[in-house]
């Protein structure tokens, strides 16, 4: 229970803080539909194409404003040593870890409930019914993504040319949730339910718990003084 | 003394390696009749087998060494798993260089998009992925601790890989010798059988042989800096 009042004190402080200075949350929104833009002129698609283009273009969206939400989830810190008063407060690293991964979360999530709409608005796309479902995928994606991107994103912490190499090592690592992500949203436009696409969720959902709890257990050893 | 000792149990362990896949090669190439569809293209098969499973053990050895790393903290885990890391990514783009060229008159292309053929390039990008960050971290204990935490997770990954490709899509061979429907000595020719043992005992010998050699010269990269260390001080 300590850890997750922990976590919740680092949010919350997190939270307040993007509130202030509105920095992630504004970039990676402007960046998301600033890449539907991209996508539109680049593709330029006949109608009755752009619902079988959808899932991979969203999810490549989130998966670059994701990676510049990740390049600066430690940035607070890594101000004026804040790490270091941090790591030497009496807190469980793990605490440390389910707070970053959860503020990435909260903007990921909030860009996401405005670009996927968005794009519908824009691409001209008529099922809007089958949104919920949609969302329920992206959130486990979306939480895949944190967690293992947090990990990523600590390792890189003090490596040189970091914001380039997170994704190189970020990507690799996170093909299985694109490929059920977009396998699964293909699968609900196409059929308008889940029904062949359960594997994929099932494979989404235990990457998320595994990558969850070896976060949690290993973060004491990412970050270190 | 103790060194001496050393270089010449890796000498023989070199030559031993050598002999070994001397033999492998002399068996796949000349003994082992050649495939009954494929024929000589198919002796690839003797290489490219022992190159992705000794490039497994790599990544295994790697997940090993990282862990214990955390663990103990002991440098020569690190040393292990940074060695194994290099060998594993040269064993791997062997796998590919040697698929490619097996691929391009067995099935017209170089390469396809086959989950096994995908799997294999991923890890591939994984572990160059984790070269690439012991390199980018100047602090040694830093990098050390960054890529084992790199060295566990990639490690984890693999499996969830391997199911989310698989189901993205096959075309790959059946496996050709382990299959579910009869024993691999009832529906393969013996002396293939023979070949592939002998390839892979000599594939392992060069692979210990390359392990020892590479962690030798960590060591001697380390002897090195504590040397400086001593005269600067």
């Amino acid at each position: 229970m300590a850890l997750l009042r922990e976590s919740y004190l680092l949010l919350w402080k997190d939270l307040l803080l993007e509130l202030r200075r509105r920095e992630s949350l504004l970039t990676m929104f402007f960046f998301g539909t600033l890449l539907l833009f991209v996508f539109h002129f680049s593709f330029d698609l006949a109608p009755e194409r752009v619902a079988e283009m959808a899932p991979a273009l969203l999810w490549l969206a989130f998966l670059f404003t994701g990676t510049l939400g990740l390049a600066q989830l430690f940035q607070p810190e890594r101000e004026n040593h804040c790490l270091d008063a941090l790591l030497l407060s009496p807190l469980d690293r793990g605490a440390l870890f389910l707070a970053k991964s959860c503020l990435n979360l909260v903007l990921m999530i909030v860009v996401e409930i405005v670009v996927i709409p968005l794009f519908w608005i824009l691409f001209n796309l008529r099922s809007w019914n089958l949104l919920p479902q949609l969302f329920l995928v992206t959130l486990l994606g979306t939480i895949g993504f944190c967690v293992l991107g947090t990990i990523t994103s600590a390792i890189t912490l003090r490596a040189r040319a970091r914001e380039l190499l997170l994704p190189l090592v970020l990507f690799p690592l996170m093909i299985p949730v694109i490929l059920a992500t977009i396998r699964c949203m293909e699968n609900v436009l196409r059929t308008g339910e889940f029904g062949d696409a359960i594997p994929w969720l099932r494979l989404l959902l235990s990457f998320d718990v595994i990558f969850l709890t070896v976060g949690v257990l290993i973060f004491d050893r990412v970050i270190e003084n | 003394m103790a060194q001496v000792a050393i270089k010449k149990r890796k000498g023989i362990l070199g030559a031993l390696a050598f002999v070994a896949v001397a033999i492998g090669l002399f068996w796949s190439l000349v003994i082992a009749p050649p495939d009954a569809y494929q024929g000589d293209v198919q002796r690839i098969m003797y290489l490219h087998l022992p190159s992705i499973l000794t490039a497994y053990l790599s990544y295994f050895l790697v997940f090993i060494g990282s862990g214990m790393y955390l663990w103990k903290r002991e440098k020569r885990d690190d040393l292990l798993a940074h060695s194994a890391a290099e060998i594993g990514v040269l064993f791997t783009a062997l796998t590919i260089i040697e698929g490619s060229i097996w691929g391009r008159p067995t099935w017209g292309v170089w390469w396809t998009w086959d989950a096994r053929l995908t799997l294999t390039a991923i890890l591939l990008l994984i572990y160059v992925g984790y070269l690439m960050l012991r390199s980018l971290i100047e602090d040694e204990n830093r990098a050390a601790s960054a890529a084992a935490v790199l060295g566990i997770i990639g490690f984890l990954d693999i499996p969830l890989i391997h199911m989310s490709v698989y189901w993205w899509r096959t075309l790959h061979q059946p496996p050709s010798i382990l299959r579910p429907d009869k024993a691999p000595w009832e529906n393969v020719h013996p002396a293939m059988l023979t070949a592939l043992a002998i390839s892979f005992v000599g594939f392992l010998l060069l692979y210990f042989y390359l392990l020892s050699m590479r962690y030798r010269l960590g060591e001697m990269r380390e002897e090195i800096r504590a040397r400086r260390l001593d005269r600067g001080a």
